[in-house]
């Protein structure tokens, strides 16, 4: 396994750096309710209308945990081959601002819920192994909005309480590919488990990215700068990119990096100091008073851990001995639970007699460039598993040609249409009868005797005007195959 | 009958039972001698129209398979009660109305008692006089310029002081017990976890519970009996068997064991403390039950590490008071300014007192010192108390090192005000069940108290010993009703 080819350094005259990256992702677990409360969680609720008093923290209010976040975190870290904490403890980091009712958040501090644990990334050059720090539970916080009012700040606090898992990576990525190809994979896996929708536009995923730069073959970290609330996987590269820069640049000036929080500024394209580590926090953190640690039997998590769905890696294997699919093709399709949902409906809907390439082309080739240009999910697909799979095989048994599948496929488009239905009602039936094929090319033959004669005699290009002469004739829809066959026979 | 507010709640009950008097009638005597009653200072928000008409509604349509039926009463105002201004004794909830009721103050009213107001008590609970609330000082009934104690110290006057038949308060460190044993009242700090805190202005979470205040030993466990339920709201409420605890009441504690400590002979304490305890000892013995000598080694410790836990908890649990969403808010130029503002000018001297020694062990650096050695030293307080109920069932001790003080005596050194907790702290810190009954009177004819300190969940056995000495001491509190002539 070789690692050359994709190897991200950063060259200044002499020198070439080595970027050091760790994530700290914050999920938004998948939940009807909030951590602490029962408030609702729905994304794009009116402003300050998924408040209970408890997120509000009016005074006696008390915080109850909510046993199915406890579940989904534990699920993750079942998916993250992780190691789960049977006792763990919830703490208090204290903090003023206005979208934090309490004064503080509740989070988990030295004993996490998860511990360690590793993902696996699949990269062009082969696998690569990311470590997995620890994964805790905590809540969001409400939102500020600046910007509504020239005087006034407004609070949202329907995301306050809300239940997040930081998923703390070990500094163990080297490239913006690979952060992408994490993110990815760690999004992946919490979407098979239901554990997290990973929407980042409506922010159930977002990132902290530490990076830190050191010479190629340095042995020791540099001193890293810690990148705030990054909400796509392009602008955490962006951001990377341009931080791991600045910071070589520092070094061959001659000067140092300050450990600092700084942020990125997605319009300008760079990283802005936010704060010193001087100036970081005291967070006074301290156990939860009002919550007992949290303990969990083994019969918890083994009920858990009987109930976990087969996993991206997993499948992938599956796909590749029980369907004879190349690793990439497989990569391909269990990348997104929704995919690998829609191949494995596919494959059931074909039956017996399947073409397994045909239906893999089919998805990766016609039906992705739709979703792509539609900008659909495939899980809001146009065209359903099971009509795709009716196409496949009308194009495995003859009964259309992979041209005209195409222009089935079209008229499929509209209305999720049944292509053994629109074969019949447009009359695009393949014509495999070998007598009206060989009655066809007769003709053809005997309307272009000077091109057949020139053809026998060595201008072997013509081959193709017959071919073309003959499915013209037959309004596309004669077998091609056939009119090979034939058309060599009589023009011999 | 002229005398109505002299009945305890048992007498109050029964006539109303048996309709020898209406619960209009209770009510109002009540509500009457409360406005005779200003001087005290006992009330922070009364509720008097509204608690009339629910006794006339009461009356109407009688109910009385309900343990508090018709009985008015008054709790403190810490306890969040719906649609009434609910202020922890502070200005930084001033105009704070909850449209929310604690679960204890629910269990009352499920039970048919009807709410004559709110209590007054020191700002967040915070105090050993009830001079920190913002509502200014309590009197105690007991004498002019004399403080009640606290933070309960509305609700040990306005029982003592016949205002209201029974009360609720909430003890952290000693706020029920000091100040039942400053007027010669009873109050019990029910085990960590026995009431429910879902609905309490929070001090200090892992010490906070509610508890009953009562003129004897039999309506104080009738109340234990309705506040204390298992409320899933509370992730600190424990799911264990209660008791009845009025009607398991006995007064047979024939060889009982009685532990005495002998750690809480502390250095100057008055002789007539000594004197009170020892008098105890004997009582204990005349019903029955044997004393045995033993060592709780750590109890030194419990006031420093309850100076720690305590103010730490606070600083986090006050934070909400920010201005934002509710209550006081003074203007600032921005966020930092308006919190500032309001913190400085919301809270009063001994609150942020607290909250900056609560921060203070918190911060990094100190942590370890001092929050995480008090939480050590906690375990170790509350080892001492698991190895001694290995020898015995109770503990007696003097409820206070000494009678109740004259308001101003102590409000320039906290120190001093802080000692007035050194026997009750220990028992928070641990979460068990302590009592104080009144059990006699000082030089100055100030009432004296005992303390009773039982085993986890194991109330009605320290009620027991209470209703067994109570009758040996026959104890009569001395009301002149000087605030009122």
């Amino acid at each position: 396994m070789s690692k050359k080819n994709s190897e991200y350094l950063i060259n200044r005259k002499d020198n070439q750096y080595e970027v050091v990256i760790g994530l700290e992702v914050h999920a938004q677990v998948l939940s009807e309710s909030k951590l602490f409360s029962t408030s609702a969680t729905k994304f794009g609720a009116e402003p300050n209308t998924q408040v209970s008093l408890v997120d509000a923290a009016f005074p006696g209010m008390l915080p109850v945990i909510n046993e199915f976040c406890v579940k989904q975190a534990i699920k993750t870290g079942i998916g993250l081959n992780a190691k789960i904490n049977k006792r763990s403890v919830f703490d208090r980091k204290n903090y003023f601002y206005a979208d934090l009712p309490q004064g503080y958040q509740i989070s988990q501090f030295k004993d996490p819920i998860v511990g360690e644990g590793k993902i696996i990334l699949d990269m062009p050059d082969g696998q690569k192994e990311v470590g997995i720090e620890r994964l805790h539970l905590e809540q969001d916080a409400g939102k500020s909005i600046h910007d509504l009012d020239p005087q006034n700040t407004f609070v949202d606090l329907n995301r306050s309480g809300v239940a997040l898992m930081e998923i703390v990576s070990k500094p163990d990525l080297r490239s913006p590919d690979e952060v992408s190809a994490y993110i990815k994979k760690l999004r992946s896996i919490m979407r098979y488990l239901g554990t997290c929708d990973g929407n980042m536009q409506e922010g159930s995923l977002r990132a902290d990215v530490n990076v830190s730069v050191r010479a190629k073959g340095s042995k020791e970290f540099g001193t890293r700068c810690e990148i705030k609330n990054v909400n796509s996987i392009k602008f955490m590269q962006m951001a990377i990119e341009y931080e791991a820069n600045r910071q070589v640049d520092l070094i061959e000036e001659g000067k140092s990096i300050d450990q600092e929080t700084r942020l990125f500024d997605t319009k300008k394209n760079e990283t802005r100091s936010m704060r010193s580590k001087e100036d970081a926090h005291d967070y006074r953190y301290f156990p939860d008073p009002d919550l007992l640690p949290l303990e969990v039997s083994d019969e918890f998590i083994n009920d858990l851990k009987n109930n976990i769905p087969e996993l991206p890696d997993d499948k992938k294997k599956r796909f590749i001995d029980e369907f004879k699919l190349s690793p990439y093709e497989a990569t391909i399709l269990v990348s997104d639970i929704d995919t690998a949902k829609y191949f494995e409906e596919v494959v059931a809907k074909m039956g017996k007699n399947k073409d397994m390439k045909l239906a893999v082309n089919w998805i990766t080739g016609e039906l992705f460039a739709v979703l792509n240009d539609k900008n659909l999910e495939i899980s809001q697909s146009p065209v359903s598993a099971k009509n795709l799979a009716i196409l496949v095989n009308l194009i495995k048994n003859g009964t259309i040609s992979g041209k005209i599948a195409k222009t089935v496929f079209d008229l499929m488009l509209d209305g999720d249409k049944d292509p053994q239905k629109i074969v019949e009602e447009k009359g695009l039936k393949q014509q495999s009868d070998p007598k009206a094929i060989e009655a066809l090319i007769d003709k053809i033959i005997n309307d272009n005797r000077e091109k057949a004669i020139e053809y026998k005699q060595g201008k072997q290009k013509l081959f193709g005007f017959f071919v073309g002469q003959a499915m013209k004739a037959s309004g596309g829809k004669a077998n091609p195959q056939l009119i090979n066959e034939i058309l060599k026979k009589k023009l011999q | 009958m002229s005398d109505i507010t002299k009945q305890s709640l048992t007498e109050l009950i029964e006539n109303i039972k048996n309709k020898k008097l209406s619960s209009t009638e209770v009510t109002k005597a009540f509500i009457d001698r409360s406005e005779k009653s200003k001087k005290l200072n006992a009330y922070i928000t009364e509720d008097f129209t509204s608690a009339l008409n629910k006794a006339k509604k009461f009356d109407q349509k009688p109910n009385f398979d309900l343990k508090l039926s018709g009985i008015p009463m008054a709790v403190k105002d810490l306890f969040c009660t719906r649609d009434i201004k609910t202020t922890a004794g502070s200005k930084i909830l001033n105009n704070f109305v909850p449209t929310y009721e604690s679960t204890v103050t629910e269990n009352i009213w499920n039970e048919g008692a009807i709410l004559l107001g709110k209590l007054n008590c020191d700002e967040f609970a915070m105090g050993s006089s009830n001079e920190t609330s913002f509502f200014g000082n309590v009197q105690n009934p007991i004498d002019k310029n004399l403080v009640p104690g606290g933070s309960s110290g509305g609700s040990a006057s306005a029982v003592a002081g016949q205002l209201t038949p029974i009360t609720i308060g909430t003890d952290t460190g000693g706020s029920i017990r000091q100040p039942a044993s400053f007027t010669g009242t009873v109050g019990l700090k029910p085990t960590y976890g026995s009431c429910s805190r879902y609905g309490i202005v929070a001090f200090a979470s892992s010490l906070d519970q509610a508890g009953p205040m009562a003129q004897n030993v039999k309506d104080c466990a009738l109340l234990q009996e309705v506040i204390s339920t298992y409320d899933p709201k509370d992730s600190t409420s424990i799911d264990f068997k209660r008791n009845q605890y009025s009607k398991e009441l006995s007064n047979n504690i024939k060889g009982k064991k009685i532990g005495i400590p002998k750690e809480y002979r502390v250095d100057g304490m008055p002789k007539e403390i000594e004197d009170l305890w020892l008098k105890g000892i004997q009582f204990v013995k005349d019903c029955g039950a044997e004393t045995i000598d033993i060592s709780l080694p750590h109890t030194t410790y419990a006031l420093p590490t309850y100076y720690i836990v305590a103010p730490a908890e606070a600083s986090s649990n006050l934070a909400r008071y920010d201005g934002v969403k509710y209550g006081f808010r003074a203007k600032g130029e921005n966020l930092i300014d308006m919190y500032e503002k309001t913190r400085s000018e919301g809270f009063g001297t001994e609150v942020q007192r607290r909250i900056m020694i609560g921060t203070y062990v918190l911060s990094s650096g100190y942590y370890d010192a001092y929050y995480l050695k008090a939480q050590k030293v906690r375990k170790l307080i509350k080892n001492d108390f698991d190895e001694a109920y290995k020898k015995v069932d109770a503990i007696l001790t003097p409820s206070t090192p000494s009678s109740a003080f004259r308001i101003g005596e102590k409000t320039n050194d906290p120190v001093s005000m802080y000692l007035n907790d050194i026997f009750t702290v220990p028992v928070n810190l641990a979460g068990l069940p302590g009592i104080s009954i009144p059990a006699g009177h000082d030089s100055k004819g100030y009432p004296l108290g005992l303390q009773i300190i039982g085993k986890a969940f194991d109330e009605q056995n320290i009620l027991n010993i209470a209703f067994a000495m109570e009758e040996k001491i026959n104890f009569k509190n001395k009301i002149t009703d000087w605030w009122i002539k």
